[in-house]
């Protein structure tokens, strides 16, 4: 098994692999999404590097009618909207990511609760293609 | 614990450019123009060379304008070269910051007179860079990937807010239509329109034009069909949005046992908060912004005071949403309650609350390193009773200003008061 470390950029290579990763304190035990060397409840930096499910609710979310540059590059645009949104994990730290499996046409059938699951997303950005975090709704 | 400062500090000339689009000015014109009108409201004069320092908001001209290194630029187009010059980036309340470590170098006696500035050139560029821009105000590792815009994240928070509370969506428009009201009746104002007079103004160009007519019937109408006001970010629509803006303020502070040398009527600076937090996602709320209350509480603290005391606030209505997430966060309302009161009209200019005499940053526009201080500029106004058309009745004399950084990443308020 792949062993993570602290880095920022780790969350990412992570993320290659299917996999989410984060920080928990052993001292309080706070849980953090993405991981921290240093914990952000109590100062302690006893903190461990730690995988979550992949598995939560929809928290807070929006239809992207006009797109950042990133996103047009990869298709998206007023008539070709997406839906990105906030979920809070199971383990309960909150992260944000594209969401799937949604009416974008329809918002007001998007419920905020919804049970939700991890899954990756490949964009090309640059011309390159790469992989970011995003949930599909259960 | 309440923290106050050693030495107090006064507010005596406030002035700004006109907000909107400008192709043929530059940051620095447009702050030669806040200077200028500045100068002219100090009562009783002002001599240049008085002024020892410069403090200036301004999040990003290096993006905007690719100019790095503004604030000793600006200093010498106002012929101020040789003071210390600075700039200060806190993003969207970069001007609030500048004003607060202004106020703080005068309250520690380094400085008697100092001039703050903020000033912001948005529109040279391509709507899709400004979007990028202004994204970089957010996490660009967390959160930008996740394909968020900055209306996106006021969208998603207005999502949470309209399931927690259950409230209507509609409440937003309401927020609007007051600010392009109060708008209307300010000249400095990018859009000094009212909705129904843009509303209007479509239907005669429809018209001309040869197109269907629009047969909006009234302002709720127009604000709901999507053909005269398109989604952004759902739920916020084109009209929910602040505009991207170029303009310039600028006000003059000094030692408050100075202040008579300048004025007989300066405003003092009785209250200011601070504080920042981590990306929206780190909160522990969705529906509010913990940095705006924790700012609220130090300057209420300092100042003695309470939300009740409050006669009027400009507050950081970036986007309709935000406005009454602000009129929660301040105290003016009980959480869940700020939607209802903008629906019922208690945050107009006849309200119990009145928020956003100028227009706010819907109306008057938002550039964003200026807009910290042209909410100063309002209050320097209304507490002078000088408001015009647009001024508030009842002898206002103690007024609130809110700027939020981001998602609230960072917040600033202060709180003004005129004595007589
Ligand atoms: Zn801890």
């Amino acid at each position: 098994m792949t062993t993570y470390t602290p880095e920022s950029k780790q969350f990412f290579t992570a993320l290659q692999d299917g996999k989410l990763i984060g920080s928990a304190c052993i001292d309080c035990g706070h849980v953090m999404i993405p991981q921290r060397v240093i914990c952000t409840r109590c100062h302690s930096d006893n903190t461990e590097i730690v995988e979550f499910a992949g598995e939560g609710v929809l928290s807070a979310f929006t239809i992207i009618n006009v797109p950042p540059t990133s996103m047009a590059e990869s298709g998206f645009s007023t008539k070709n909207p997406y839906c990105t949104g906030i979920v809070t994990l199971t383990e309960g730290p909150r992260i944000s990511g594209q969401i799937l499996n949604v009416d974008v046409a329809n918002p007001q059938t998007i419920k905020i609760g919804s049970l939700v699951k991890m899954t990756t997303i490949e964009r090309e950005r640059n011309g390159e293609k790469k992989i970011f975090l995003a949930f599909e709704v259960i | 614990m309440t923290k106050k400062t050693k030495r107090g500090v006064a507010v005596v000339g406030a002035g700004m450019s006109k907000f909107g689009a400008f192709p043929d000015k530059t940051s620095r014109d447009l702050f030669v123009e806040a200077y200028q009108e500045m100068k002219s409201t100090v009562d009783k004069g002002l001599d240049p060379s008085q002024i020892e320092a410069f403090y200036m908001g301004n999040f990003s001209a290096d993006q905007f304008e690719k100019q790095a290194h503004l604030a000793p630029i600006i200093a010498s187009w106002v012929g101020l070269a040789g003071i210390p010059a600075l700039r200060l980036e806190d993003a969207c309340a970069s001007g609030s910051v500048a004003l607060r470590q202004a106020s703080l170098a005068i309250a520690s006696g380094l400085y008697d007179v100092v001039l703050v500035g903020g000033v912001e050139k948005m529109t040279d560029l391509p709507i899709g860079e400004v979007t990028d821009a202004l994204a970089s105000a957010a996490d660009t590792q967390f959160e930008i990937p996740a394909g968020f815009t900055f209306p996106g994240f006021y969208a998603a928070m207005a999502t949470a807010y309209l399931d927690e509370y259950d409230a209507s969506p509609q409440a937003f428009a309401h927020v609007s239509i007051k600010n392009h009201k109060n708008g209307a009746l300010n000249e400095k104002a990018q859009f000094n329109q009212t909705i129904a007079d843009i509303m209007e103004s479509k239907k005669k160009r429809a018209a001309a034009k040869g197109y269907p007519v629009p047969t909006w019937s009234n302002e709720l109408e127009f604000f709901a069909d999507p053909a005269g006001n398109p989604n952004i970010a759902w739920p916020m629509t084109l009209f929910d949005c602040s505009p991207v803006s170029d303009g310039a303020a600028a006000v003059l502070l000094v030692a408050e046992e100075l202040a008579y040398q300048f004025t007989d009527t300066p405003l003092y600076i009785i209250g200011s908060g601070q504080a920042s937090d981590g990306a929206l996602t780190e909160r522990d709320t969705l529906s509010g912004i913990p940095s705006a209350a924790k700012a609220a509480r130090q300057a209420y603290d300092m100042a003695g005071l309470t939300s009740d005391d409050i006669d009027l606030a400009e507050v950081h209505d970036c986007f309709t949403i935000a406005e009454i997430m602000a009129s929660e966060d301040l105290g003016f309302f009980p959480r869940g309650e700020g939607w209802k009161a903008a629906m019922a009209g208690m945050t107009a200019r006849d309200g119990v609350h009145p928020i956003n005499t100028s227009g706010g940053l819907k109306a008057k526009g938002h550039p964003v390193g200026a807009s910290g201080i042209a909410q100063v500029i309002e209050v320097w106004k209304q507490l002078r009773g000088v408001a015009g058309e647009r001024q508030i009745a009842g002898n206002p004399r103690i007024a609130l200003t809110h700027n939020v950084g981001g998602t609230g990443q960072t917040c600033v308020v202060h709180i003004f008061e005129r004595r007589d």
